[in-house]
């Protein structure tokens, strides 16, 4: 019996192998004399459907493809982090070293670094019996403190052997009872979730730094949120400003079917930004996933797998994670391409009929869960996902299968975005449906009255929105003065609060207390002035206060000022009506 | 060519623009054929799918006169490539690489395969260089960098060709004195519009540092799908080994969408939204992606692609797609064109991404990015009212919507309607200052207090005025 199958059939990326010895689903295979990789997603009688994840030009029918054994893994150890890799964890530094400025195919590189030694401080000892997950010692990444477990599909023992000291990935450093050897590095197929002990219900929100998400949409610390949006509406700006400023322990950064551009500037800003709160370069927080879109196309579909596995691995040392994923479409997209080629039968709008349960079996690897093995450890993952609908209409397929998984939905407006409203999420649309779970962190963590603040905002906004309408069809004469000063309110919210740039310096990131502040200010604002205009101040009087114009300006005040600067604001606020009622009054 | 050129002879089916032949398995995915006609005529096509039973091919022209009995295929190159050198300069050719002017072949320096190579992202440089324009809606509110790829989106009668033109005659990085060259890429435009970009061209001297590629109307659709390819390896070549600074017009895209949804088509794949095949995007994104900045070489290539809305529609796939990889777009506004305002750059849906890489202090100007937003929010609202006044009527206003109603008039005008002048981006600000000294100094919120104390024209003016009353 021959060793390899022959490749029958090629078209673009999707490649038909007859008679591969051994071939399993998702195996990795060796395409052709040159040995181009690929993944096999199909198996049908004696023919292998194989995705290549490079390439296809130049391929012949009757070259050989044999199969690898073994399905499409990462290397999971010490040296991820700051690193930047394709969609099959190739990192694209020494792709550029072997291939020069353009990526040219049949690149091969290892995801770790072979030569760098790390400080391994064992923290078991010889004689314990150890199982899946426990930690065996740590070595110190950045300002990390990097667990060395046992890998979760190792069954454990007794530890037969540990050693400290300065080791490469590859060494080993503990041996067990029945001879398993471990090493700092491990490997784990991108397509199995890796498991924890138990999962648990996310408790707190995920800090953003951005008031609209913070006070009215939050997602959890181990949730999930979509954000769809048309072209040019702020998905990308969004996830890059939330793996900035957010407040997750790793971020993973998959650019998945997008600009090369946006990648280059993520690694040229972050090196120089500071975490606020580590004082450390934001890079030293960050491994990026790069396959933009006019790399291969099968490895764009792999690009989401290599994220969450390596958000996983974050997770299962005890870590907060984040992935952004920008875009899920494009991967979408990738899987439908590909089940094209390979003429699958489509369901909706050429998607293969999977489409919906690979969306949900990828969301479903985020959250918050107690790790696997000891000593006990919470970790959790959150997934943020831009989803990029064609022409912007939210019923296309990919849309409506995340927001059916997704607990938070911040949608994206055209609209929004054409006026320059930054964050251009809409305040009317979007929803979190995690709020209810964080009652005993607000409780604990904000003064008393956020919620009861948010509350009003939202009623506030609702009704603004309505009493436009009555304004578009009949013009603003027809409204009463407190109705105006609701208008006036509804505008000082979506300007002077939700707008956000991201592009200030000041207010790129907003801490919550500050927030929390704004908001008071705006709705002590408002009720300050209902109650003058009760007392007969004219509207035209309220509305050159220059309150107004102060509170326009609170975004630019910094955070650290922000809580001197509000306390004395709102002692002099209510003199600004008073004085004013008392003039009337004389 | 060798004499051992294996010829298949057994072709079985003629569809639209593609060819099947049986038993050619050992023709590779991707290489490129020559088809011998029954009549001596040779013609190209490239392999788009092979299995053991038959290989697909694309032909390039047209498959009129090719027949079932006689028709035979045979091997050109693995690949498609063009032969790129310096002497292209200054130079016309077809759609498919071949010279048209009359002129000798060039002598390539190299060949090179045309689908390229992605830029490695790592070896991308983020671009930030301002190119001025002499535009105002582009360099003051949608402003071009070096390196980017901003395509131009219009309708038909639209006057894009106008604007192309312009950008190319005025553009400049300030301060810089480079090599600088355009390649231009025509698809399926009539031989009047590849006429006038090439009148332009002379009348400004850029036609002796052009590349031209023309495929025109009526030239085979299908080699459409060839000719950004070809237009952009030569611009890298130019740019990336010979350091020029390259601006790289293609159009229509239009044409090239409709030419790959005829392969689509033809293949009975099964089509996306609109008919368009489901790998629009990623085809489009091997075209729009060729253009940036390489780290540690000199030169760049900024895209300017145009496409015609079909039915002035932005959610159109061709559009949207285009959007979803461009680095921002240029719309083009029928309501400002009738209006009689040139450029009718409509700047609410048009955007430039990377804009905040390439202004601001020591770039453009310290008060450029609180400009921009103030100019676009109080054109919004202005746009917004006039929608609400179209309803009530301007009485129903109060003092303040009509000041911003003046506004969007007067921005629209003066700002917007700059006609064929090039302004400095010094001159764009100042216009906008000028607008914006219409409202209070309250108003203006979104610009930092010490621009305003410096800028603000009312106050300024006022000042001109009390020193000359008080001399
Ligand atoms: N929060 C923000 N603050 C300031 N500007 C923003 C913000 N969000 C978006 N923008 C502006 O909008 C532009 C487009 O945003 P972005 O690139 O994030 O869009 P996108 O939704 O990712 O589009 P695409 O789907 O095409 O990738 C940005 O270049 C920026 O100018
Ligand atoms: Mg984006």
């Amino acid at each position: 019996m021959s060793s390899q199958g022959t490749i029958i059939r090629i078209a673009g990326p999707a490649v038909i192998a007859r008679g591969i010895p051994g071939a399993r689903m998702y195996d990795l295979v060796r395409v052709g004399s040159e040995g181009l990789l690929g993944e096999i997603i199909r198996l049908d009688g004696p023919d292998a459907f194989i995705q290549v994840y490079e390439d296809t030009s130049g391929l012949r029918v009757g070259e050989p493809a044999t199969s690898t054994g073994a399905p499409l893994s990462l290397e999971l150890g010490p040296g991820l982090l700051t690193g930047i890799y394709d969609g099959i964890q190739r990192p694209l530094q020494s792709v550029r070293s072997q291939t020069g400025d353009f990526i040219a195919r049949g690149a091969a590189a290892r995801a770790l670094d072979r030569e760098k030694r790390w400080a391994f401080e064992p923290r078991v000892q010889q004689g314990a019996a150890l199982g899946p997950g426990d930690t065996l010692g740590v070595v110190r990444e950045f300002g990390f403190e990097h667990r060395i477990m046992v890998p979760p599909d190792v069954r454990g023992g007794r530890l037969a052997e540990i050693r400290a000291g300065e080791v490469t990935v590859e060494e080993v450093i503990a041996r067990l009872a029945d001879g398993t050897e471990l090493r700092l590095a491990h490997t784990w197929p991108v397509r199995t979730a890796r498991p924890v002990a138990r999962k648990l219900d996310p408790r707190e929100p995920f800090i953003s730094g951005q008031r609209i998400i913070d006070v009215l949409f939050p997602v959890a610390m181990g949730g999930a949120a979509a954000i769809p949006g048309p072209f040019g509406s702020g998905k990308t700006v969004m996830q890059q400003t939330l793996a900035k400023w957010s407040n997750a322990d790793v971020i993973i950064y998959v650019g998945c079917g997008e600009r090369g551009n946006e990648m280059t500037h993520v690694l040229d800003e972050f090196p120089e930004l500071e975490d606020p709160r580590s004082g450390r370069p934001l890079m030293e927080r960050t491994i990026i996933i790069a396959n933009t879109s006019n790399m291969p196309v099968a490895a764009r579909e792999a690009s989401v797998y290599t994220g969450i596995t390596m958000a996983e691995y974050w997770r299962d040392q005890g870590y907060k994670v984040a992935l952004m994923a920008d875009s899920t479409s494009r991967w979408a997209e990738a899987m439908r391409e590909i089940s094209s080629r390979l003429e699958e039968m489509p369901a909706e709008e050429g998607y293969p009929p999977y489409l919906s349960s690979r969306l949900a079996a990828f969301y479903e690897r985020a959250g918050r869960a107690v790790c696997l093995g000891a000593p006990e450890r919470n970790g959790s993952v959150t997934v943020i996902g831009a989803v990029s609908p064609p022409g912007g209409d939210l019923s296309e397929p990919v849309t409506q299968a995340t927001l059916r998984i997704t607990g938070t939905f911040w949608s994206l407006d055209a609209g929004l975005a054409n006026r320059r409203h930054f964050p251009a999420i809409h305040w009317l649309r979007s929803y979190s449906l995690y709020m209810p779970l964080f009652r005993d962190w607000y409780r604990d963590n904000m003064p008393e009255d956020f919620t009861v603040l948010r509350d009003r905002a939202s009623a506030l906004l609702q009704r603004e929105a309505e009493l436009q309408e009555i304004v578009q069809l009949v013009g603003p004469d027809a409204l009463q003065d407190d109705q105006r000063l609701i208008i006036e309110a509804g505008k000082m919210l979506r300007e002077d609060f939700l707008q956000q740039s991201s592009f200030s310096e000041v207010d790129a990131y907003c801490s919550l207390e500050k927030a929390y502040g704004m908001l008071r200010a705006i709705l002590t604002f408002y009720d300050e002035a209902s109650a003058a205009l009760r007392r007969g101040m004219l509207m035209d009087e309220i509305l050159n206060l220059p309150q107004l114009e102060e509170i326009a300006r609170m975004k630019e005040v910094p955070n650290d000022r922000f809580k001197a600067y509000i306390d004395a604001w709102m002692t002099r606020l209510p003199e600004a009506f008073g004085a004013k009622a008392a003039a009337e009054g004389a | 060519m060798s004499l051992a050129t294996k010829q298949y002879q057994s072709i079985s089916y003629i569809s639209g623009p593609l060819l099947f032949v049986e038993g050619a398995q050992d023709l590779a995915y991707g290489a490129i054929v020559n088809i011998h006609l029954p009549d001596g005529g040779v013609r190209g096509g490239q392999v788009i799918e092979v299995s053991e039973r038959n290989a697909v091919i694309q032909v390039f022209e047209e498959t009129a006169g090719l027949d079932l009995a006689r028709t035979s295929v045979s091997l050109r190159e693995d690949v498609a490539r063009i032969g790129v050198s310096r002497e292209m300069i200054g130079r016309r050719f077809s759609g498919l690489g071949e010279p048209i002017d009359g002129l000798p072949p060039i002598i390539p320096e190299k060949r090179l395969p045309i689908v390229g190579s992605p830029i490695n992202p790592v070896a991308r440089e983020r671009p930030k260089e301002f190119i001025q324009t002499g535009i105002s809606t582009i360099d003051g509110l949608n402003t071009l960098v070096r390196g980017q790829k901003l395509p131009i989106f219009s309708g038909a009668g639209l006057p894009h060709n106008e604007i192309a033109a312009q950008i190319a005659r005025q553009a400049k990085v300030l301060g810089a004195a480079e090599e600088f060259s355009v390649v231009f890429a025509a698809m399926g435009i009539t031989q009047r519009e590849a006429a006038y970009f090439i009148e332009q061209f002379e009348a400004t001297g850029a036609l002796a540092r052009s590349v031209v590629f023309l495929n025109l109307a009526d030239d085979p659709a299908i080699e459409r799908l060839l000719t950004p390819r070809m237009a952009l390896t030569t611009a890298e070549y130019l740019a990336f080994e010979l350091d020029m600074q390259v601006l790289v017009i293609l159009t229509d895209m239009t044409n090239y969408c409709e030419a790959l949804r005829e392969i689509g088509a033809a293949r009975e794949e099964i089509p996306g939204r609109r008919g368009y095949p489901g790998y629009m995007y990623t085809d489009l994104a091997t075209i729009y992606e060729r253009a940036g900045r390489v780290l540690g070489r000199k030169g760049s290539i900024t895209q300017l692609p145009i496409l015609t809305m079909p039915d002035d529609d932005i959610t159109h796939p061709i559009p949207d797609l285009t959007g979803y990889i461009t680095e921002g777009q240029i719309v083009l506004s029928r309501a400002l064109h009738r209006n009689g305002i040139y450029p009718p750059i409509n700047p609410l849906p048009s955007l430039s991404r990377l804009m905040n890489d390439g202004i601001g202090e020591g770039r453009t100007r310290a008060d450029h990015s609180n400009v921009k937003d103030q100019l676009f929010a109080s054109y919004a609202n202005g746009v917004d009212l006039r929608r609400l006044v179209a309803i009530i009527g301007e009485e129903a206003l109060t003092e303040r919507d009509r000041l911003y109603l003046k506004f969007a008039e007067e921005f629209e005008r003066e700002f917007i309607g700059q006609g064929q002048t090039d302004r400095t981006i010094e001159e764009t600000l100042a216009t906008g200052w000028r607008l914006l000294s219409h409202f209070p100094r309250g108003e203006l919120k979104r610009i930092k207090q010490d621009h305003v104390d410096r800028y603000y024209f009312g106050e300024q003016m006022e000042k001109l005025w009390e020193d000359r009353s008080t001399r």
